[in-house]
């Protein structure tokens, strides 16, 4: 058990080096200059030597590298030129709807997921399943913007149930503010649960205790809800952490369409003016999210089966 | 023998038996997967076929009709300059189709040969590549081309560069994984009883058995590319004007959604009719192969 935790938090921590190195080149790699960006003009060369200088882009890229990583541990993501302010600041403010709008969209896809795959799982092959897997196949090829706006269609501006732009914090504002987007974002989550969730529960149907549990005579939900469905909370629960990166890339698009502002407004307003330095810290953000949230699946996961947590014993 | 065995050994039945086998797996697919098929060859043909089709030019003004809803003369009706959005999403379809075609085969082609000689030699370079394909897919995909987007400048060649850099890895995690399973098989082992090169054995062998799982897969990798392209072209990232995707059509039609609905809407139909097609055919061959298997 502990060897397998220190050698999964070993392998995270060589994911969140490597993309380390990634956002760090991403700058790098920028065929404009930087500095060009932050004068936002011609200037005088000794002037532009300055700001590289105060950028210490001057430097060798290796220390740079180095100054890269002190500062990232120590939580300074430097300033951003667009905005002006510092860029963990402005992250620190823009966090708050992105992470209420992924989790909102988790719980719709686990609302509306998990029943509908115990349905489907209960006559494989039925109408019932057929008809799920039809709808999963639909919502799954809709574009999230695309069902945002038909949402916000309906909904929004036919309906007038809820407001189609903005964003308003507190459990009473979430819910006004974000049904739509959550809803946007979760049904094509609830697609993938359905689809993984049908299958596994299928594999566990199969097997000898579930057969033990039917010849005492007791009810296929039963069985299900008892015996089935607790071997597949640690299935749902991967799906969901897996999809951590989708799910962040998918608010990118859905606070575009209702003009949340979050993170990832910020992101793509940060490209059109490119403001470097918080791409960066982005993209630097997000993936660490993802290994994050994979990791916590995995030592859960570790904590709660006793195949692996007995493992070595 | 399985169904899958007899396609890979070039050296077993004679062409003409092989032929015949061939055929006869087209017939027996799943009737979904032949309307999926079926689906996809009508929207890739009418995207190769847009200069033929398209009724009016994909930037022609109409002044005299803006936002004239759907009907005869204008089947997806018409935008607030009058352009008719029939003909702009068959063009935006052209150009969307060909970037997924693009950025799903060639990476699919690489994946596959680098997930395949990792598997069947296994050891240092193996460990080394399942690191850096964790690395890769561990990466939200959107985030990193939207980066890359960010270094090179909005447009198609973003997209170009962005989706290739990751979409390998989960085809190298694929075929990597088949492999394992495939090369304690009998006639995998037979190729080294022969005394093949491990070359020969690699790729005229293990390849065609690795690419079917994977060719499987690509119907729902060209769906989740189609979606990203479309977002990312809604994002104003995308093709730049005069050129249109499907996704900078929608976006256009944003603002007037209330009173011209079918501008946003119907090139939206589009993409979820290439996801439905797309859906059907993957699902009616891992079927297909499912059931070959057990046989």
């Amino acid at each position: 058990m502990l060897n397998y935790l220190v050698r999964r938090i070993a392998l995270a921590v060589v994911v969140l080096f490597g993309l380390l190195v990634a956002t760090f080149f991403i700058i790098h790699l920028v065929p404009g200059d930087p500095v060009r960006a932050v004068l936002q003009g011609p200037a005088p060369p000794a002037v532009v030597a300055q700001v590289r200088h105060e950028l210490g882009l001057d430097e060798p890229i290796l220390t740079q590298f180095g100054h890269y990583i002190s500062n990232t541990f120590q939580g300074h993501f430097g300033t951003s030129f667009a905005l002006g302010a510092s860029v963990a600041s402005i992250i620190g403010q823009r966090l708050g709807p992105s992470a209420a709008l992924i989790g909102y969209a988790m719980l719709i896809a686990v609302l509306i997921g998990v029943p509908l795959a115990i349905w489907a799982a209960l006559r494989p092959h039925g109408w019932v399943d057929t008809a799920i897997r039809v709808a999963t196949t639909v919502s799954f090829a809709m574009p999230a913007f695309w069902l945002g706006l038909m949402l916000a269609l309906i909904f929004g501006l036919d309906l007038g149930w809820f407001p189609v732009a903005g964003y308003s914090g507190g459990v009473g504002g979430i819910l006004r503010t974000l049904t739509l987007p959550a809803l946007a974002l979760g049904l094509a989550l609830s697609a993938v649960v359905v689809r993984t969730l049908r299958s596994s529960l299928l594999e566990v149907l199969q097997s000898e205790y579930i057969e033990a549990a039917r010849s005492r005579g007791l009810r296929d939900l039963r069985v299900v809800s008892k015996h089935a469905l607790r071997n597949s909370v640690m299935n749902t629960l991967t799906i969901l952490t897996v999809n951590v990166g989708f799910l962040i890339g998918g608010t990118v698009v859905i606070e575009q369409v209702f003009q949340i502002p979050g993170l990832g407004t910020l992101l793509v307003s940060s490209v059109v003016k490119r403001d470097y330095q918080m791409i960066q810290a982005l993209a630097l953000l997000a993936g660490t999210a993802v290994v994050l949230a994979s990791l916590a699946a995995d030592i859960a996961q570790a904590f709660l089966d006793p195949r692996v947590r007995l493992a070595g014993r | 023998m399985s169904t899958i065995d007899v396609l890979a050994e070039p050296s077993g039945p004679t062409p003409a038996v092989e032929v015949r086998r061939r055929g006869r797996i087209v017939r027996d697919l799943p009737l979904e997967a032949k309307i999926g098929a079926a689906m996809l060859v009508v929207l890739f043909l009418a995207g190769l076929l847009a200069p033929l089709i398209a009724p009016y030019g994909q930037n022609q003004l109409d002044l005299a009709n803006i936002f004239s809803g759907p009907s005869g003369s204008h089947l997806f009706g018409t935008d607030g300059t009058g352009r008719d959005v029939f003909s702009r999403t068959l063009y935006a379809l052209r150009l969307d189709l060909a970037i997924v075609l693009a950025v799903t085969y060639p990476p699919l082609m690489v994946g596959v040969l680098v997930g395949a000689v990792a598997g069947y030699f296994g050891g240092i370079v193996d460990a080394v590549l399942a690191r850096i394909v964790d690395t890769m897919i561990a990466f939200p995909f959107m985030i990193l081309v939207i980066a890359v987007i960010a270094i090179v400048g909005p447009g198609v060649k973003g997209v170009l560069i962005g989706v290739p850099i990751v979409a390998w890895a989960l085809y190298a995690r694929l075929a990597r994984s088949e492999m394992l399973v495939l090369r304690e098989q009998q006639f995998m082992l037979a190729t080294t009883a022969l005394g093949y090169s491990k070359r020969r054995a690699i790729l005229r062998h293990a390849l065609p058995n690795l690419l079917r799982s994977s060719l499987i897969y690509s119907t729902l990798d060209m769906v989740v590319n189609l979606l990203l392209l479309a977002s990312l072209a809604y994002l104003g990232l995308g093709a730049q004007p005069p050129n249109a995707e499907l996704g900078s059509i929608i976006s256009d039609g944003q603002s007037t959604l209330l009173s011209a609905w079918w501008v946003a809407t119907l090139p939206g139909l589009v993409v979820v009719l290439f996801g439905i097609g797309a859906g059907l055919l993957g699902d009616g061959l891992s079927d297909g192969q499912l059931r070959g298997r057990l046989q």
